[in-house]
């Protein structure tokens, strides 16, 4: 059962952005200083659906192969341009960068393909319409995780290194010195996955869902698409998530065992 | 017998240096001059050239962890990484003579770490290095933040570690303390180590 989605008009759209012109409106009023911000990030939303949009319309009608890794590939350096934005400390050089999108990339294509070879198979597999939102359904949620595991660690480290550095001088391995901050690292990564899952289709009915049922899409075909997906980011955000922390983990330690904080930079107070 | 031959760290460089047995070996010098730094890397903890050994042993022989279970280091800030007092000690139980002498009840194993003063965390400190049943002991600034009292308990678990065949290695600001404990003194500055002869002659 497909109902007929109802076609929304570029001036339906120009009402619903009223709603956040109020916003910066009362944001001026209430002297809030966030109006500029609101702005721009409702302006870049528009422009990169606008423009992802049309790629999409484009690659599904041309079933590139080549092109569809090409706009793969430009989601993935955006991916990791944005986990390494959200660190108020990094690593020096390229570790973070490299550590981020390297696990990032290997946990959502991983995912992403386990789907489109065993549960969706669409024909071509790679068929851009199955391929391009699911991935970038994985990197949006494995980014996220990885980025708030690892700030949570680079940052608890760096404030209790004495708390780390205790237990090395005492004779005990980099894995049990470091084993409380990987599990309070990785339980901020996959807390936002766990909360999602625990409060969807009670407290909320997510976005994705909601657009297929909006639509027309039958809402149970709608549902396992949603518990199909929620499954598999659970799955993209843990593996990520593990594979980056332990990563970093191994960088800000030596094979000696030794706690390696020159090899984090300073805060950046960044948010 | 503690060997450092050719040791080079960030900012610190040793030519020779041995500690035999019972040795007790006092750095002074300016803050900044390098001793924390000089104690760390004989202690494995920062990346260092040059050959460290214990007892002919070499510590690249060895995996990191082994070498410090055997040369400790008690830094001037201790860390403490879970709630309760007792879980930082391996063999509580049989500390009671060392913690009465440093002025502690075994009762202080149930404490929370968070209502310990600076003072405390300090003499608590040497007590779970000894915990670990060093043969050298790292000592930096140990009783900085002790009063007289409390610096002649910690002084006198040295003197006895010491009798019992241990090697310390000490870096401090206390004329009196070199005078009472060390066996040698050196002086640090700008990251070189050079002797000043036995501790009695020190400049006032």
């Amino acid at each position: 059962m497909t109902a007929e989605a109802v076609e929304l008009a570029p001036l339906d759209l120009v009402f619903a952005a009223l709603l956040l012109i109020l916003n910066g409106a009362l944001s001026i009023w209430l002297r809030l200083g966030i109006t500029r911000s609101l702005f721009i990030a409702a302006i870049r939303m528009v422009a990169q659906l606008l423009l992802i949009g049309l790629v999409l319309k484009y690659l599904f009608a041309v079933q590139s192969p080549w092109l569809t890794l090409g706009v793969v590939l430009v989601m993935v350096c955006f991916a990791g341009y944005e986990i390494m934005n959200r660190q108020d400390r990094k690593l020096t050089g390229w570790w973070s960068y490299g550590i981020g999108v390297s696990t990032m990339t290997f946990a959502a294509l991983t995912v992403t393909l386990l789907a489109l070879s065993t549960q969706i198979r669409p024909d071509p597999w790679y068929d851009p319409r199955y391929a391009v939102p699911l991935l970038g359904m994985m990197l949006g949620n494995a980014m996220t995780g990885i980025s708030l595991g690892l700030n949570n660690l680079l940052n608890t480290v760096s404030r209790e290194r004495w708390a780390v550095e205790a237990q090395i001088a005492l004779g005990e391995t980099r894995d049990v010195a470091m084993k409380p901050f990987i599990r309070r690292a990785l339980k901020t990564a996959l807390m936002p996955t766990i909360n999602s899952m625990a409060a969807t289709g009670v407290v909320s009915l997510p976005g994705m869902m909601t657009g297929q049922i909006l639509a027309g899409a039958d809402p149970i075909q709608a549902v396992k698409y949603q518990l199909l997906v929620m499954f598999l980011i659970g799955g993209a955000t843990g593996i990520g998530s593990v594979t980056a922390i332990y990563g970093v983990v191994w960088r800000i330690t030596d094979p000696r065992h030794r706690l390696r904080l020159d090899r984090i930079s300073e805060s950046t107070g960044a948010a | 017998m503690l060997t450092i031959e050719g040791l080079s760290a960030r900012l610190v460089q040793v030519g020779a240096l041995e500690l035999a047995a019972g040795d007790c070996v006092c750095v002074m010098g300016a803050s900044g001059s390098g001793k924390s730094l000089l104690l760390r890397a004989v202690a494995d903890l920062d990346p260092s050239d040059g050959r460290v050994a214990l007892d002919g042993q070499d510590r690249g022989d060895m995996s990191g962890p082994e070498w410090r279970r055997r040369v400790i280091y008690v830094g001037p800030e201790s860390g403490w990484w879970a709630d309760r007092v007792g879980a930082h000690f391996r063999y509580p139980e049989a500390l009671t003579g060392l913690l009465l002498r440093l002025g502690f009840s075994q009762d202080c194993m149930n404490w929370p770490v968070s209502r310990l003063s600076t003072g405390e965390r300090q003499r608590l400190a040497i007590v779970r290095a000894m915990d670990r049943g060093p043969r050298v002991l790292l000592m930096d600034e140990p009783t900085g933040a002790l009063d007289q009292e409390s610096t002649a308990r910690v002084e006198g678990i040295a003197h006895d570690f010491l009798q019992d065949g241990g090697i310390i290695l000490m870096a401090t600001h206390e004329k009196d303390q070199v005078a009472r404990i060390a066996t040698r003194l050196m002086h640090m500055s700008d990251g070189r180590l050079t002797p000043t002869g036995p501790p009695e002659s020190t400049p006032a």
